[in-house]
């Protein structure tokens, strides 16, 4: 038998970007709250700016569950899944956001209202064939004071382009009004970054420095980002990368009302009869726990959120917790940030002390910011030419033909080329499709026995055809810079796990094609929320973090606002 | 906040000077490693191949010679400069097996045995007594693949085989000190990485894109933040 705890008000399974946020609002409402985190607490001395440790062994993580719970994926759903590469995310507290890029985008306003608005200009046959994209029950405007909230509670530099409608060249013009500026100026440029910019410009497009979780400037106690060029898969070892585990989480932890648990591995979310949620259990090492809640938030990473749910089968729910409908893995996607473009350049570009999140954006070709009219496909791709170079990986660069990859010839190669790479990353919209979804794997189990999820996915037309798109752009900008060779990746096929992964618990007014509404909570089980991206229905051009983190600052919020209806 | 042990290596600095010191040795020549202090200018005189490498804790003698030769043509020393072994690569190597890499032992034993077999089988000699061209051309069908016969012995392709070693030997030559490799920052003069810093200011941006920043020469764990009760650094 589980050892009992005290009831909380609330348990928050998973500390990470999402959990991590969440419970700031509710520890300071006065809510009683437990964090449930399968890691650990790391810290900067764990941070080594060592890029073997970081990037090719086993980081100091002492906890692997997402590492053992993996999941399969195929293309289609008349083939076997395999078990390939690695997880993509990390188990602390904090999760992922210790050593990610931290770029840390709005959604544009396009993105949440991609139906009505192709609807309205193009007309509905513009949708994808098969897609079950929805607008969100809600506009970019409703989220924005969350935005705002995040940005300056976790703290994110960046140019401003758009501030109460006010444009501002200097930012993104193509962004949805916000109410005020960044609460840091933008990371630095390097002179090849200005560069970039300059040849933008001068192909008539709108060049801006990118936000990103990071201080530009001393911030809230911390200093500025020391530049030293680990940042890629790296904790920062200055304290200057805004992760929850060094903002949202030791605020909470301040007032007094948040126990944090770690090495909490959790199992199942508890149900009585009438389908509300009591709690859940979990197990650290050999011993096992129940932690009765009068709320249950779960806040994992999208592939563990749709996998507790389905294993959280109860009489009330045969089919897995708030799956009654079914909708419980439907609607996935991996964000489309493959199909990149790299270029050998005649001059070296002083990246070796850059960073992921350093550099130039161009938003001209996300979203619906240009005509679609003789396009192909709906959405588009943000272009960002970024800093980003460690030894290792820049003396595994591509050789471009003019030498295979060992010998003297290579050295001789790769003592002038070493810092004349470049590669763009493009994210795309990426579409909700019937045919593509999570569910158990038949055969792949944990180590406690429970089965992994299984990703069934493929890019379809209309993300192949807006990658193509994007990457003739991408060779546009090289050719203006001087590119001497420029190669292209393959357009896309097969979803495997991603480190952008959405859906699977939908949000949505409608509770036959959602799993949760438009607050985060269960259509259900109305005392149980989810966070994360597993909520999001559409991708933008843009990384997924800082909206998932808005998300969850709001669904905390309407917890703390609702407190009697929801937790009774 | 840490609550619970850490993981991190267990180095101090004297360690870490204790095994700069031995890069001597294991530099295959004595007293090698220091004369190629690289710096911006190589070294007028082409080197001549070194010798296969003292003991290894994980590999054989033979093994080791093997390994020697191969690691050799990957990274050559040449008229440019100490390639892979004087920068530790074997060291590195070793050392991975016992730790990280300890699964991979069998795949090294297994496949430098057949490494060596096909050279026999296909060039009529040891691999290790091979010219350099042809040992660059037995390694050259061991990448693509192509080292196949009666019971040459490579498990799947030789092309894994390949890869396993040549990302090791570039882990080893151009990773962090610390783990026996990349001794007296060869790799990293190779590449014209100017270092670990914590701290890069613009002005030290401005002279990195000018040519003019000096190489910082630090193991990331010479900074005191990441040694077992170091302070700040």
């Amino acid at each position: 038998m589980p050892t009992q705890l005290r009831s909380a008000d609330v348990v928050v399974v998973g500390l990470g970007a999402a959990g991590g946020v969440a419970v700031q609002p509710l520890a300071a409402a006065g809510l009683d709250v437990v964090g449930l985190e399968a890691g650990t607490w790391l810290d900067r001395r764990d941070f080594a700016p060592d890029e073997i440790r970081n990037n090719y062994r086993d980081w100091p993580m002492l906890v692997k569950k997402a590492e053992l719970e993996r999941p399969t994926s195929r293309a289609t759903s008349d083939q076997t899944a395999n078990r390939i590469g690695a997880h993509p995310m990390m188990n602390a507290v904090g999760g992922t956001t210790l050593h990610y890029w931290a770029q840390s985008w709005r959604l544009n306003p396009w993105d949440f209202q991609v139906v009505s608005q192709t609807t309205q200009r193009y007309g509905a046959s513009r949708i994808p064939r098969g897609s079950t994209v929805e607008d969100w029950p809600f506009g970019y405007e409703e989220l924005e004071p969350f935005y705002d909230r995040v940005e300056h509670e976790i703290g994110v530099s960046g140019q401003a382009g758009n501030i109460r409608g006010q444009l501002d060249p200097r930012g993104n013009r193509f962004e949805g009004p916000r109410e005020r500026a960044y609460p840091m100026p933008a990371l630095r440029w390097t002179a090849f970054n200005e560069r970039m910019a300059q040849a933008a410009k001068g192909l008539g497009w709108h060049p801006f420095p990118g936000p990103a979780a990071i201080n530009s400037t001393a911030y809230q106690g911390r200093p500025g980002c020391g530049y030293h060029g680990f940042c890629n898969k790296g904790g920062c070892p200055l304290d200057a990368k805004n992760s929850p585990y060094l903002t949202t989480i030791p605020k909470a932890i301040d007032t007094g009302n948040l126990r944090v648990i770690t090495r909490a591995h959790v199992t199942t979310i508890a149900v009585d009869a009438n389908g509300r949620t009591t709690g859940v259990n979990y197990v650290v090492g050999n011993d096992e726990y129940f932690q009765p809640a009068r709320v249950v938030l779960i806040a994992s990473y999208t592939y563990e959120n749709v996998r507790l749910l389905l294993l959280s089968k109860s009489r009330a729910y045969p089919d897995g917790l708030s799956n009654n409908h079914g909708q419980v893995g439907r609607h996935y996607f991996s964000h489309h940030q493959g199909a990149g473009v790299g270029a050998l350049l005649p001059y070296d570009t002083g990246a070796w002390y850059g960073l992921p999140a350093q550099g130039v954006a161009i938003d001209d070709f996300a979203d619906d910011n240009f005509d679609h009219s003789d396009v192909d496909f709906i959405g588009g791709g943000n272009l960002w030419a970024m800093s980003d170079r460690r030894p290792i990986s820049a003396a595994n660069m591509g050789t471009y033909g003019r030498t295979r990859n060992w010998g003297s010839g290579w050295k001789r190669f790769i003592r002038e080329n070493a810092d004349r790479t470049h590669s763009f990353y493009i994210q795309k919209t990426t579409l909700p499709y019937e045919d593509n979804y999570l569910d158990l794997d038949p055969q792949f189990t944990d180590p406690l026995g429970f089965p992994v999820i299984r990703i069934t996915g493929q890019y379809k037309e209309n993300e192949l055809a807006l990658a193509a798109f994007t990457q003739d752009k991408a060779e546009e900008w090289y050719r203006a810079i001087g590119a001497t060779e420029i190669t292209r990746g393959g357009l896309g096929n097969q979803m495997g796990a991603s480190t952008h992964a959405y859906g699977g618990t939908r949000m949505g007014d409608d509770a036959e094609t959602n799993v949760v509404d438009r607050f985060g909570f269960s259509h259900e089980a109305p005392n149980l929320g989810v966070l994360g991206a597993s909520v999001m229905g559409t991708s933008g051009a843009r990384n997924p973090t800082l909206t998932s983190q808005a998300l969850a600052w709001r669904t905390a919020q309407h917890l703390v606002d609702h407190w009697g209806d929801i937790a009774d | 906040m840490a609550d619970e042990p850490r993981n991190r290596p267990k180095i101090s600095r004297r360690d870490l000077l204790k095994s700069a010191g031995a890069a001597g040795a294991a530099a295959l020549i004595p007293g090698r490693a220091a004369a190629d202090a690289p710096s911006a200018a190589p070294p007028a005189s082409a080197p001549a191949a070194v010798a296969p490498a003292g003991p290894l804790m994980n590999l054989t003698a033979q093994e080791t010679e093997l390994l020697s030769a191969m690691v050799d043509r990957l990274i050559p020393s040449d008229d440019m400069g100490p390639g892979a072994l004087e920068a530790g690569a074997l060291r590195y190597i070793d050392r991975a097996l016992s730790e990280a890499e300890s699964d991979s032992v069998e795949a090294y034993r297994i496949g430098l045995a057949a490494l060596d077999r096909y050279s026999r089988y296909s060039r009529g000699a040891p691999f290790s007594e091979l010219s350099d061209r042809d040992k660059d051309s037995v390694l050259i069908d061991v990448q693509l693949g192509g080292a196949t016969g009666a019971g040459v012995g490579f498990v799947g392709s030789s092309g894994a085989f390949f890869n396993m070693v040549k990302s090791h030997t570039w882990q080893g030559t151009f990773g962090d000190p610390m783990y026996g490799g990349n001794v007296n920052f060869i790799g990293w003069d190779i590449l014209g990485y100017p270092g670990v810093r914590m701290r890069v200011s613009e002005d030290d941006q401005r002279q990195m894109e000018a040519g003019q920043l000096p190489p910082a020469r630090r193991s990331a764990y010479d900074f005191g933040q990441f040694q077992v009760g170091g302070g700040e650094d």
